[in-house]
C-alpha cells in the first residue's frame, strides 16, 4: 500500500475534504475542453465550461465561508453547483454532494468507509432523480463501480478512481437512454459519455487530495 | 399573501430553456383563460439571457405567485424536469405546497390557469393540467 493509500481505521477531516474538492475543481477546468468535445458529439456541447463554472463557484463559497465538517463542506459544494452549473448536470451532481454531505452528518473526522458509504448514498440519490440505472449511459456507469470499489477496497482510494476510469470507458459502446442523447439513440453509440468522464475526474481527485 | 376574506389562488410557473417560449406560453394560457385572474409567472433561460434552466429564476418565480395556496410548475425538457425535483428535494427553496406538474407545458399551462383562475385547490389544477395528456390530436 502507498503513502498515498488511507489505511481502514484512518480518518479524514474537513481540510481533506477541502483538499479534494480544490482538487476536483482544478481537474475539471484542466479537462474542460475535453468535456465539451465529447459533450459535442452526443449533447449540447457545454458540460466542460458548464463544469468549470460550477466548480469554480464550489471554490469559490469554500473560501468565503469555510465549512466547520466534511458533510457542511460537501452540502455547501452541491449547492453552489444545483444552482451554478446549468444544464442536467447541476441538479445530478448537486444531490449527488449534497445527499452524501447529509449522509455524513456533522462528524468532525470520518473513516474511509463512512465516505464510501455516503458517496453510495448519493449516487443512489442520483439514479433516482434521473431516473437512471447501470449501463444507461451516465454519469452512473462512473460513480457505482467508484463506489463500489471504494467500500470493497475499505477505502482505496487509486481502486475507485481506477473502477471510475474502467466505468467512464465503459460507456462508449453503450447506446444512451437518458438526457439529450438519448434522442440519438444507436447513434450515441460509439462515444464516451461526458458525464461519466466528469465524474471519473472527480472520483480520481480523491487520491489527490490524499496525497 | 392577499387581502383577507380574498379566496387565495394556485400559483403557476412555467419553466422552459427558452424564455420567449416560457413568456409566450405564459401569455397564452392567460389570454385563453379570459385574462384569468390565477398569478402566472414564466422562468425561462438563464439569468444572462441564454438558452437553459436556471434554478434561480425557478425559485424567484415560485415565490413571486405563492399566494400560500400552493403553486404548480410545469417544465419543458431533461434539466428543467431534474432542476425542479432537485430545488423540492432541497426542502427550503420554493414555497410550502410547491408541486411539479406532469403535464405538456402549452396545453398544461392554459388548463392549469384556467383551473387555478376558478379558486380550485392545487390538486384540481395539477389534475386539469395531467389530463391534457389524454387529448388526442390525431
Amino acid at each position: 500500500m502507498s503513502s498515498s493509500e488511507p489505511a481502514v481505521d484512518d480518518v479524514l477531516d474537513t481540510p481533506f475534504f477541502l483538499r479534494w474538492l480544490t482538487a476536483a475543481a482544478a481537474s475539471v477546468s484542466r479537462e474542460a475542453a475535453r468535456l465539451t468535445d465529447l459533450d459535442a458529439a452526443i449533447g449540447d456541447a457545454d458540460h466542460g465550461t458548464n463544469m468549470q463554472r460550477g466548480f469554480a463557484a464550489v471554490t469559490e463559497a469554500l473560501e468565503k465561508e469555510p465549512p466547520g465538517s466534511p458533510g457542511a463542506a460537501l452540502i455547501l459544494a452541491g449547492r453552489q453547483l444545483i444552482s451554478k452549473v446549468g444544464g442536467a448536470s447541476g441538479p445530478l451532481y448537486g444531490t449527488l454532494l449534497r445527499r452524501a454531505g447529509k449522509a455524513l452528518g456533522d462528524a468532525e473526522r470520518i473513516t474511509p468507509q463512512q465516505l464510501a458509504d455516503a458517496l453510495r448514498a448519493g449516487a443512489d440519490a442520483v439514479a433516482q432523480l434521473g431516473g437512471a440505472a447501470a449501463g444507461d449511459k451516465t454519469m452512473l456507469d462512473a460513480l457505482f463501480p467508484a463506489v463500489e470499489a471504494l467500500g470493497a477496497g475499505a477505502g482505496s482510494f487509486a481502486a475507485a478512481g481506477e473502477a471510475a476510469e474502467k466505468g467512464a470507458l465503459a460507456t462508449v459502446p453503450m447506446t444512451a437512454r437518458k438526457g439529450r442523447a438519448s434522442y440519438l439513440g444507436e447513434r450515441s453509440a460509439g462515444h464516451q459519455d461526458p458525464g461519466a468522464t466528469s465524474s471519473a475526474l472527480i472520483i480520481a481527485a480523491l487520491a489527490e487530495a490524499a496525497r | 399573501m392577499t387581502d383577507e376574506g380574498e379566496k387565495e389562488l394556485v400559483g403557476i410557473v412555467l419553466v422552459s430553456h427558452s424564455a420567449a417560449v416560457a413568456d409566450s406560453v405564459a401569455e397564452l394560457a392567460k389570454e385563453l383563460s379570459g385574462g384569468g385572474a390565477a398569478p402566472v409567472r414564466a422562468a425561462g433561460g438563464t439569468p444572462d439571457g441564454g438558452f437553459g434552466t436556471s434554478p434561480e429564476l425557478i425559485a424567484e418565480a415560485a415565490q413571486a405567485v405563492d399566494r400560500g395556496a400552493g403553486v404548480a410548475v410545469l417544465v419543458d425538457l431533461g434539466s428543467a424536469v431534474l432542476a425542479v425535483k432537485a430545488l423540492l428535494a432541497e426542502g427550503d427553496e420554493l414555497p410550502e405546497g410547491t408541486r411539479l406538474v406532469d403535464a405538456p407545458l402549452v396545453e398544461g399551462a392554459v388548463a392549469a390557469v384556467v383551473t387555478a383562475s376558478t379558486g380550485a385547490d392545487v390538486d384540481a389544477v395539477l389534475q386539469a393540467a395531467t389530463e391534457a395528456y389524454d387529448y388526442r390530436k390525431a
